[in-house]
């Protein structure tokens, strides 16, 4: 099984209001070190893994924001991550991109050494609610990114969206989802926006600065964008994504159906060889670890068979096509129905959940209220 | 050293609850080496974790001191310790009836609280010699002059020679114990008559069954005596004597005026009651010591298992706890909405939590404790009376012909400050204002018939609350009296759920069903779908509360493959459903069953 490569470039030029991500302020000092520890960890993985391990069908570049290293710098890194790992043919290679750090230059560069896929945070087509996430970038400045990536001959662009802003209304979230259309992207996710504790925008709701947005506009909100994206030709294939046919994200998939992963840098998370691990989040420690010749890796489990079957559920259920039980069968060697019989029973009495055709799924009543669904399986 | 009944003292220390006996108990038995540095890192008379985080003891237990006096004799002195809350008050009197002595104990800078006060006159009663102390002398706010003027005022004992000490610094503590020596007489009693022994506590141990803590009276006890329990009639055969220093001491035989243990592999503790008298079988006594009574219990409530498979286990831990607690009483009984649990009976709020406590703790139970209510004694139309112990068990008014329930005396002191408020609160809880004293300028006694049901709901707190700290309360019962009272019914989902059921008076009913049903709203999470709370008497609703359903609850973001977070967050979730009871198709917590107890005011 090939696996899914995450590398996390931890520097913003500024850091959002609602971001609770491993993230620093751009520094060219620091992003150097950085860099030279990202392949140092990378060599330590390269002793490691096997060579079927170190086959890469996915590379994921994220953080962050990838696009505020120089241009250069971020293609060294592409490039070293060669030295190390195979990148299959047809590999996704996927570059997270902030609309206000982006070159058309760059762009061509990162196109020219492989990355074939650019995700673009526009996150919303609104000034005010931009300002309101504490975004660097105008809506102006997300529309000639995108039209950017395209000039530079990207093929397969993702731009993110948040609803459910202090501040916004209904209309303002279908004038989004317009935009977006318009701009022809091949992938759309759209988040919930979630106060995250501790965040800027999290205590300006809890001093009362801003208010939270009440939950049954957050819900007709994604009603919407349900409703609206498959009718341009999106396909809802999971909870928060949309694509054309075809181009449904192979990186993030991986999470979803549980296939093995290798993050690599501050606060990366892996899963691999039945266990579950992440690395220091904060810089300093990340980098003394790594520089000492020390794997950065801060928590990790085992996961449990157990733990391996909730998940199984839980990550699959997330995907509109739902799990696939003959998969689970053949994966534990029991039946799903055996071990969440009453489960699943309930939840299919509640109208939650379906099944058919050898899987099961989310309904459209249990869609909003996924969470309630998957704590049934933990 | 030898026996020798003119150099025995027994005493007990009477303090309120945070006036320092425990710290002072810990001096007195560094002082007489009783305690090496090792056991000194705690109280050690408080042996319960759950008495030592709440900073009272429960059981008592009694240690030798050998003290060598001034006048370069060794004496035997047992220090007895009493509980210190108003819950365990015949269990306070059966140990003043092991003692010739008592120190009172009072805090420098708050002076008598009203539990002090009903202890000390209980030791009065008993005829003992009282040797104040006042604690806390190094306190800025320490007043000694106005605590003596108040132990003279108020208990009328000449306090001019209290002993003034602290007892966390260890400041005049020996002069303490010269004062017991001279001032405590030693015990009376015939060695030569036939056994008599006072049992002022008992506990049981797993490996030695049933261990009793006795006063010698009369004669001696010895080990392989056969003795007869003069109140149960129950003869065993003794095969331990011993006491405690605190670390267990065996012995051949305890003689008259001595103080100690026995063990008899007696299996329960209710073949052992407190208060009972020990006597040898073969040449028995036929006088029993004073003051036995069976314990009654005073406040019931139900306990029922989270999940109904825990039911066995839950008798079982009962059945255990019992063998330790003679005043825990327990039947099972069956509820609509819990299933399958047990009606337990208590001697007061304090002893039902840490029952309930222990039952979570010790044995790992999930439980569900209904909100605690007085017994009420029913008469029916009919004619009939009978006890009720489950609010949902009276019978519709129809076929009732009136109700009573049980009042107490409560005596509050208060500085004279607070007395306002404190009128105002006995008011409102129905309390029938009988006299108020002034014990000094500005301390003041008040007296008041109250419903002992109007105590159990956060009385204390409130008083606690209103006085900001200074009123103590203490109170006995005093009798039935007829109230106009009704059952408050609450439903969920349209359904009644038995086990929310309470009785309250009449003219409050409204109130307290509109502050109830607003607790529960706040408490029972919201779920798939709507869910209505109503308070109703009889037929008649008389609020509603609505949950909300909830709509949304997804977590979108996905991003770096942090699985385990998503996992946790999903585990906690889940974990807090599991402190929900499932009834019907409502999942309600916990604390929604106690909830009645602080609705209102």
């Amino acid at each position: 099984m090939s696996t899914g490569l995450y590398i996390h470039v931890p520097f913003c030029v500024k850091k959002c209001l609602y971001c609770d991500f491993t993230s620093y302020p751009f520094n060219p000092h620091d992003a150097r070190a950085y860099l030279k520890a990202v392949g140092l960890e990378m060599r330590l993985y390269g002793k490691l893994l096997t060579g079927e391990e170190r086959e890469v069908s996915s590379l994921f570049i994220g953080g962050g924001t990838p696009t505020c290293l120089p241009a250069g710098e971020l293609i060294d890194l592409i490039k070293d991550i060669g030295d190390v790992f195979k990148l299959l043919p047809g590999c996704e290679i996927t570059v997270e991109a902030n609309p206000g750090t982006i070159a058309r230059e760059g762009l061509a560069q990162l196109a020219e050494v492989g990355v074939n896929r650019l995700s673009v945070g526009v996150q919303s087509f609104q000034d005010k609610l931009l300002k309101v996430l504490g975004r660097i970038h105008d809506a102006g400045t997300a529309y000639k990114a995108v039209q950017a990536a395209r000039e530079a001959g990207f093929e397969n662009v993702n731009i993110d969206l948040i609803f459910g802003i202090p501040g916004q209304t209904a209309g303002d979230w279908q004038e989004t989802l317009r935009c977006a259309v318009q701009l022809s992207p091949e992938h759309i996710a759209v988040y919930g926006l979630q106060l995250e504790e501790g965040t800027p925008l999290e205590r300006a709701v809890a001093r009362g600065q801003l208010a939270a947005c009440p939950e049954d506009l957050e819900l007709s909100m994604y009603r919407t964008a349900i409703d609206f994206l498959p009718g341009h030709g999106y396909e809802h294939y999971e909870i928060s994504n949309f694509a054309r046919p075809g181009k449904q994200s192979v990186h993030n998939l991986k999470y979803w159906l549980v296939f093995p992963y290798l993050g690599i840098g501050a606060g990366a998370h892996s899963c691999l060889r039945g266990r579950r691990f992440s690395n220091e989040t904060s810089l300093e420690l990340y980098l003394d670890k790594v520089f000492r010749g020390e794997y950065p890796v801060k928590d990790w489990e085992v996961i449990s068979e157990r733990m391996a079957m909730a998940e199984f559920m839980f990550l699959g259920l997330r995907l509109l096509q739902g799990v696939d039980l003959g998969l689970f069968n053949r994966r534990f060697g029991k039946r799903a129905e055996a071990v969440y019989g009453s489960q699943i029973a309930r939840l299919a009495a509640q109208g939650l959940v379906e099944a058919g055709e050898g899987r099961l799924r989310l309904t459209r009543q249990g869609l909003p209220v996924a969470n309630r669904v998957f704590r049934e399986f933990v | 050293m030898q026996w020798d009944k003119d150099r025995i003292r027994n005493f007990c220390i009477i303090a309120h609850v945070d006036h320092g006996k425990s710290t002072l108990a810990d001096r007195l038995l560094e002082l007489t080496g009783s305690l090496s540095g090792r056991e000194k890192t705690e109280q050690v008379l408080d042996r319960m974790d759950l008495e030592r985080e709440r900073g009272i003891t429960i059981k008592m237990q009694a240690v030798r001191l050998i003290y060598r006096a001034g006048d370069g004799r060794e004496y035997q002195l047992n220090l007895i310790d009493t509980p210190g809350h108003v819950d365990f008050s015949y269990e306070v009197s059966r140990s003043l009836a092991a003692c010739e002595g008592a120190l009172l104990v009072v805090d420098a800078a708050q002076g008598i609280e009203a539990q002090t006060l009903a202890n000390v006159y209980l030791a009065l009663e008993h005829n003992l010699e009282i040797i104040p102390v006042i604690n806390k002398i190094d306190l800025p706010s320490a007043e000694p002059d106005r605590v003596k003027k108040e132990i003279e005022d108020v208990i009328g004992l000449d306090a001019s020679g209290a002993v003034l000490v602290s007892a966390k610094s260890g400041q005049g503590v020996e002069k303490i114990l010269e004062r017991i020596v001279a001032n405590i007489p030693p015990p009376a009693g015939a060695a030569k008559a036939p056994l008599r022994a006072l049992i002022f506590d008992s506990h049981y141990d797993p490996y030695k069954g049933v261990i009793a803590y006795i006063r010698v009276v009369d004669g001696a006890v010895a080990k392989g005596m056969q003795v007869r329990m003069l109140a149960t009639g129950k003869e065993f055969e003794i095969n331990e004597v011993g006491f405690f220093r605190p670390a267990l001491s065996r012995v051949n035989e305890l003689r008259t005026g001595e103080v100690g243990f026995i063990a008899a592999s007696i299996k329960n503790v209710k073949d052992c009651q407190v208060g009972d008298t020990v006597t040898e079988a073969s040449r028995p006594s036929s006088v029993s010591l004073p003051g036995y009574r069976k314990v009654t219990p005073m406040v019931y409530c139900g306990l029922y298992p989270m999940d109904t498979v825990d039911y066995e286990s839950l008798r079982d831990a009962l059945e255990k706890l019992k063998l330790n607690d003679a005043s825990l009483i327990y039947e099972p009984e069956t509820s609509e909405a819990l299933g399958f649990g047990f009606r337990c009976g208590f001697l007061g709020l304090l002893h039902m939590e840490i029952i309930q406590e222990r039952l979570e703790r010790e044995y790992g139970l999930g439980l569900i404790t209904t909100a605690p209510n007085v017994v009420y004694r029913v008469t029916t139309a009919a004619g009939e009376t009978f006890d009720m112990e489950n609010p949902s068990k009276l019978p519709p008014v129809g076929k009732l012909d009136y109700i009573e329930e049980p009042f107490v005396k409560a005596t509050i002191m208060a500085p004279r400050d607070y007395v306002g408020a404190i009128m105002e609160l006995c008011q409102e809880r129905r309390g029938i204002f009988t006299n108020m004293e002034y014990m000094s300028v500005n301390r003041v006694i008040l007296s008041y018939d109250m419903p002992l049901s109007e105590i159990i709901y956060d009385f204390f707190d409130q008083l606690k609350s209103r006085s900001k700290g200074y009123a103590s309360l203490d109170y006995e019962v005093a009798g039935y009296r007829q109230s106009h009272l009704v059952k408050l019914d609450i439903l969920i989902a349209g359904e009644v759920l038995d086990a929310l059921s309470s009785i309250v008076h009449s003219d409050k009913a409204y109130f307290r069903g509109r502050h109830f049903v607003e607790k529960l709203r706040g408490l029972i999470p919201r779920q798939m779908f709507e869910i209505s709370i109503q308070a109703a008497i009889g037929n008649k609703i008389i609020a509603r509360e609505t949950v909300k359903a909830v709509r949304k609850d997804v977590l979108a973001k996905c991003y770096g493959g942090d699985i385990t977070r998503k996992r946790k967050l999903l585990e906690k979730q889940k974990e807090g459903k599991k402190r929900m009871k499932q009834v019907g198709n409502v999942e309600i917590p916990q604390e929604a069953f106690m909830a009645v107890l602080s609705a209102g005011d």
